[in-house]
């Protein structure tokens, strides 16, 4: 067919160009949906997921996380390099991000990346680092985020945000039947804390026995979000696996 | 000869132009404005002031925000309706809808910015945008898409002109990409939050194939139809080579859209994906060069003329950073350079070379070609246009000159070992040694935001002594 044909007909263009434009999306976007190796097998010996869906209150901090934008100066995706294995840990793994609605893996590294970052520091380091950079790290140009401390957890929708991510996919529980495929799935302790109808509860739980903040009379957004920091990073135990086994996914 | 085709009223529908093209350069200063303010914040933190809503994080989707969807988006718009009336020689299609398109398109800039400062935030790069807004962009898409076509379908020309190839290209593709990153499942039709249908791997592959493409279709293709309109004008000359307009045209479309995980090298995206991207990416040096070539070649025989004319020296030095940062680019696509650039500011320099050299310029230069064309008068000065030219000249350079330097810095100090094997700097000193760069890069894009201050001045100016009588623009034409 000649060209001449397709500039004189802008039906021809319209056919012409949106199977130009489609073909890369169906070669290489929608396999990863389908290829089961996409995304790692990670359990325990006895069968159990170590990668579960975060907590209410987690999922709050991580909230907070998506809302002041930290994704644009902090990574959460460490590369397989000598480098990065010494500054942040193993290499992250597909499946550690499998219930991250949205992923935040970041492009750019103004500041560290946090794909490991749970555990490494105390409570009270991440509260006064997050109320006051300057302070902890004097050469960090992190701005100060001392509203944090200040403001109250919202928990007005806090079901509505873990029935939207049910939606989407993730295995937080409604009915006894979930509730039970959970606790085969992760065990029971986790289970309880996916149990949409006891997540204010949980929540509450959590962050009076973890005390984020320094501060048993209230629920602040800092809470949730050092609950969120200090979680990531941590559920693959990458002991009970050889050193090869992840690498055969890749 | 125009006279022919005048039925009623004004032969061409400017109306909607001249309103893009004012909120052009009021977004593009904004957006510039906001760029340098948090490029400042960088190189002196204390200006985030312990204000939630000035935060470098909220603050900086406003940036991109409102230069790439406020500035970008409206001199496409504005230019695409040019172009497709005189290409087509007739009458844009659907008055009403035109006109919807540009008060729809403003309350979007408006709207996400708002979003933005207030901590409504879908998380995705260059889509932060929450599904109200998304839902409204979907909506004045394809109103546009209907202008657009609209007009195509009824020209009285049989060929359909080359920009307008790649104009369509953008809007399909822009639509394509728009509808699939931003599915997501709001909480409830009373809040602005939502969360991403996807999730980890695969959420991953839709944001870059979805950002990658913002480049690919929004600030490239459809630039490359601007400049397949403007430089043969500016010029007097026609394009330099149908066949290779083409060629590349058919190329840029396929290629582009495979090429986005390279954004995802080294990450937990499967290799055979992200290598594909790398494959596609170096290949796409080809179509993108042939359009610079076919850009640059038009002005063989009028060389001279970059001497006289501030207006052509901007579309060519626009088509120069076009060439340069599509050589970069493919270049930083490869695995092991991309293992150095990645997560550092050479990056960000890479995007502002294609964003201020190529983007930008060119649009400068198509708008004060189409300024005194719209006013039926002369441009207020072109001495002005002149010191525009070289404010943005220093300033794009500045900027990728302290960009390269930190990133591969950065890249460099990351990944130093001491003799004992251990990591030899901290993140911090890392980040302590950018500090001259950030005021640098600042200090560039300031240069940039003058121009475009002076560019404003002189709009305002021609404007003013302009003239929108409809039945003038008959006889002038």
């Amino acid at each position: 067919m000649k060209h001449d044909k397709i500039e004189r007909n802008v039906g021809w263009m319209l056919v012409m160009t949106m199977l130009a434009i489609s073909a890369g999306g169906l070669v290489e976007v929608v396999p990863l949906f389908f290829i089961k190796d996409t995304v790692e097998t990670v359990k325990t010996a006895d069968g159990r997921d170590m990668v579960r869906p975060y907590s209410p209150l987690e999922q709050r901090g991580r909230d907070i996380y998506i809302r002041e934008g930290c994704f644009l100066c902090h990574s959460q995706m460490i590369r397989p390099f000598r480098d990065e294995a010494l500054r942040y840990g193993h290499y992250s793994l597909a499946a550690e991000s499998k219930y991250d609605h949205p992923f935040q893996w970041g492009s750019k590294r103004t500041g560290p990346d946090l794909a490991r970052v749970g555990g490494k520091y105390s409570n009270d380091w991440h509260v006064q680092h997050l109320t006051a950079p300057r302070s902890m790290v004097p050469e960090s140009v992190m701005p100060n985020y001392p509203w944090l401390l200040k403001t109250n957890l919202d928990l007005s929708d806090l079901t509505l945000r873990l029935k939207a991510l049910r939606t989407t996919g993730v295995p937080y529980s409604e009915t006894q039947a979930e509730y039970d495929r959970n606790v085969k799935q992760f065990g029971e302790e986790v289970a309880k804390t996916l149990h949409i109808p006891d997540a204010e509860k949980n929540l509450v739980a959590q962050a009076q026995a973890g005390n984020y903040d320094n501060n048993k009379d209230n629920i602040s957004e800092m809470d949730a979000l050092v609950a969120y920091l200090q979680v990531l990073g941590t559920m693959v135990d990458f002991k009970q696996f050889d050193d090869d086994y992840f690498a055969k996914f890749r | 000869m125009a006279t022919a085709n005048v039925v009623t009223g004004e032969q061409y529908n400017y109306e909607v132009i001249r309103k893009f093209t004012i909120m052009t350069l009021v977004w593009g200063a904004v957006g510039m404005l906001v760029g340098v303010y948090i490029a400042s914040e960088l190189a002196f933190p204390f200006l985030n002031f312990d204000i939630p809503y000035i935060t470098f994080g909220r603050l900086r989707p406003v940036h991109t925000g409102a230069v790439i969807f406020g500035f970008g988006g409206s001199a496409l718009f504005a230019t695409s309706y040019y172009i497709v009336q005189r290409t087509c020689q007739t009458r844009l299609f659907g008055t009403g809808a035109a006109n919807f398109t540009f008060w729809g398109w403003q309350a979007i800039i408006v709207l996400a910015a708002l979003g933005d400062v207030l901590g409504h935030s879908q998380g995705r790069e260059y889509a932060e945008m929450e599904w109200p807004i998304d839902l409204l962009i979907e909506v004045v898409w394809v109103t546009y898409m209907v202008v657009f076509i609209g007009t195509l379908m009824r020209r009285k020309q049989p060929h359909i002109y080359v920009a307008n190839w790649f104009y369509l290209s953008f809007i399909l593709a822009t639509a394509l990409l728009h509808t699939f990153n931003n599915l997501a499942v709001p909480i409830s039709l009373f809040s602005m939050k939502s969360y991403s249908l996807f999730s980890g791997v695969q959420d991953a592959m839709t944001e870059w194939w979805y950002g990658h493409n913002a480049v690919g279709f929004f600030l490239t293709a459809a630039f490359l139809g601007m400049m397949y309109y403007f430089v043969p004008k500016q010029a007097g000359k026609p394009v330099y080579s149908y066949r290779l307009s083409i060629v590349h045209f058919w190329a840029l479309s396929f290629m582009y859209m495979w090429a986005g995980a390279h954004h995802l090298h080294w990450t937990a995206v499967p290799d055979w994906t992200s290598t594909l991207a790398a494959t596609f990416s170096i290949m796409l040096l080809l179509p993108s060069w042939g359009g610079m070539i076919n850009g640059i070649m038009t002005l063989s025989g009028a060389w001279d003329k970059l001497r006289t004319d501030p207006i052509m020296r901007f579309l060519i030095v626009a088509l120069s950073f076009y060439g340069m940062s599509t050589f970069e680019g493919p270049m930083m696509s490869l695995k092991d350079v991309n293992a150095l650039s990645h997560y550092t500011d050479w990056t960000v320099g890479h995007v502002h070379s294609g964003a201020l050299g190529w983007v930008a310029m060119i649009s400068f230069g198509s708008l004060y070609h189409m300024l005194p064309r719209l006013w039926n008068t002369e441009m207020h000065s072109t001495k002005l246009i002149n010191v525009h030219f070289w404010l943005a000249t220093i300033g794009v350079l500045m900027y990728i000159t302290a960009m390269w330097i930190s990133g591969i810095m950065q890249g460099l100090m990351w990944r130093a070992f001491d003799d004992y094997g251990n990591l030899q700097y901290s993140f911090a000193e890392s980040v302590a040694a950018m500090h001259p760069f950030y005021v640098m890069r600042a200090l560039g894009g300031a240069f940039f935001l003058a121009g475009m201050v002076v560019m404003c001045y002189n709009m305002a100016m021609t404007i003013r002594k302009g003239n929108t009588d409809g039945s003038l623009a008959v006889a002038a034409a």
